[in-house]
């Protein structure tokens, strides 16, 4: 049901791990669903993404965009990582099944959350970054009730 | 390991060569349809017959009660709509329980919005039915009590002795889902009052597209496919007479060896689940200990997730299943992990191994060691690992 480079990024999962004092740290997702996932950036002074790292609990879709995620925004701008959809994760890894569409958006929301992080921490504003719902399954959890 | 090991046989198993060897002259030798005058019918007449005794005999039933299905699925479905239907006039209400299977759950559902009521009984932490819950669910009006023998994810075998009378005692009509447990355990329809009893083919090594419909003389229950005289009226539709020899055939398998294979089967069950216990940490066993499938072994592991267990484990050759979220095509995990009283964060972790008597112990050694190895390396990438560690 996967593409290739799903199972690729899934089995080899690249720049998985932490970051010690990073300049931003994000956790998105909800255990109740399945899915959570942590970014951390480490930004230079010129707002170039240094190094970026993930940890992901979640079903293979959700370590591959993850793994994916980090690849994207490694070595760009904080504007440009601002750039890095859900659609260009899912681009990148040949496709996603349609059930697994949220786990590309969980990886685009991890990255906000991480660049939110960050702006907090140096009170700056990033243009265009709105402030990250900590769980994005939270609409659909009250719908539940 | 060069070859599969094959740890899902509650999802389905392989077909007895035996049983293959018995179906192929009925495809293209045996063909004649069993409703006809001619020597050539009456040959898959007299096959059917033959299955039909062999289960009637398994079940210590008549095989005037024994009604030949598509499946487990089909015969759920007919055990549940036709009765609700043929006693609606008696009463509308029907018990069953929270860990169903959904032929079970789904037709429910759709007796609900026909009308009907239905109570699903909790399970206690080990997945066994409350029986003092079920007790006070009935009323005047319940016409029917539908618990399954033994549950296809974590393994408990229900106190359906126990079910059955009180089913008997209130003159409620009693239904059992067996299709976990046909072949694999005793089963005595006249000791336990079973009324009705659903069992497949393809879960005792026997093929896919057959099942029946154990129904016990007496029970009103109307047909479910119309447009023939097939099964005694109550199923239409042409025998599927290679289908019913390569039952027959499974049947008497597993009857015959069953007290050893139920051993052999316990023995390794009970190695896997103690390796694990000991070697893997935050792991929990779900379901009963004792009250258990021989062949069932089903665990939690925290902080990781199902399907990416499983996609691991495949990459190592080694099928089974999980409960997650993932694996079930929703956001929620599955049903029964959740009525035993799981969060939604451990049920998404769990790991269900279904062996059979052809598994080894050497196999479940290469289990346990992959397992092990493929837990650690997803606690390694997982959030949640990190927080717990950090915290403690």
């Amino acid at each position: 049901m996967y593409s290739e480079k799903v199972m690729d990024h899934f089995s080899n999962p690249r720049n998985m791990g932490e970051i010690e004092n990073p300049s931003g740290v994000g956790t998105v997702g909800n255990a109740k669903c399945g899915d959570i996932m942590r970014m951390y950036l480490d930004i230079d002074e010129n707002h170039i993404i240094r190094d970026c790292k993930f940890k992901t609990f979640g079903c293979g879709a959700a370590v591959a965009t993850s793994s994916m995620a980090t690849e994207l925004v490694k070595g760009k701008t904080i504007e440009e990582a601002l750039q890095v959809t859900n659609k260009a994760v899912m681009e990148a890894l040949d496709g996603l099944p349609p059930v697994k569409v949220h786990c590309s958006l969980l990886a685009e929301e991890a990255i906000h959350a991480a660049l939110w992080d960050y702006a907090e921490k140096n009170g700056i504003v990033i243009e265009g970054l709105e402030k990250p719902k900590s769980d994005i399954h939270e609409g659909e959890e009250e719908e539940e009730y | 390991m060069d070859k599969i090991i094959y740890l899902d046989h509650a999802a389905t198993t392989k077909c007895a060569p035996e049983a293959v060897q018995a179906m192929l002259p009925y495809f293209t030798e045996y063909y004649g349809n069993a409703s006809t005058i001619y020597q050539l019918g009456a040959q898959s007449k007299k096959a059917i017959q033959n299955t039909r005794s062999k289960i009637a005999e398994s079940l210590h039933a008549d095989s005037s009660e024994i009604y030949f299905t598509a499946g487990g699925s089909e015969s759920d479905n007919w055990a549940l709509v036709a009765t609700a239907e043929a006693y609606a006039s008696k009463g509308k209400h029907i018990i069953t329980s929270k860990i169903e299977h959904h032929a079970i759950l789904h037709t429910c559902e759709y007796l609900e919005k026909r009308g009907f009521q239905i109570t699903y009984v909790d399970v206690d932490a080990n997945g066994i039915v409350k029986l003092d819950e079920l007790e006070k669910a009935i009323r005047p009006d319940t016409i029917l009590i539908s618990i399954m023998f033994a549950n296809n994810e974590i393994g408990t075998i229900q106190p359906i002795e126990e079910i059955g009378r009180i089913a008997k005692e209130k003159g409620i009509l009693f239904h059992t889902d067996a299709v976990q447990a046909y072949g694999h355990v005793p089963i005595d329809v006249e000791a336990l009052h079973i009324d009705m009893l659903s069992a497949s083919g393809h879960k005792l090594n026997g093929p896919k597209g057959i099942g029946f419909l154990y129904i016990r003389k007496g029970v009103k229950i109307r047909s479910f496919v119309h447009g023939g005289a097939q099964e005694r009226g109550r199923r239409a539709g042409t025998e599927n007479v290679p289908g019913i020899v390569g039952l027959g055939v499974a049947i008497e398998k597993a009857f015959s060896g069953m007290e050893e294979r139920i051993q052999k089967e316990t023995k390794m069950r009970d190695y896997l689940i103690e390796r694990i216990e000991k070697e893997i940490p935050y792991c929990r066993l779900n379901g009963d200990r004792v009250k258990r499938l021989p062949g069932n072994v089903n665990f939690s592991f925290e902080f990781i997730e199902g399907e990416s267990l499983l996609i691991m484990l495949d990459m190592k050759k080694i099928c089974a299943s999980s409960g997650s979220a993932c694996t079930s095509g929703s956001l929620d995990p599955s049903h029964v992990l959740l009525a035993i009283g799981l969060p939604h964060e451990i049920a998404h972790g769990s790991l269900r191994l279904t062996l059979d008597h052809e598994n080894t112990i050497e196999e479940m050694d290469y289990v346990v060691d992959a397992v092990r190895e493929i837990v650690e390396k997803l606690r390694a990438m997982s959030p949640l690992y990190e927080d717990f560690i950090k915290k403690n």
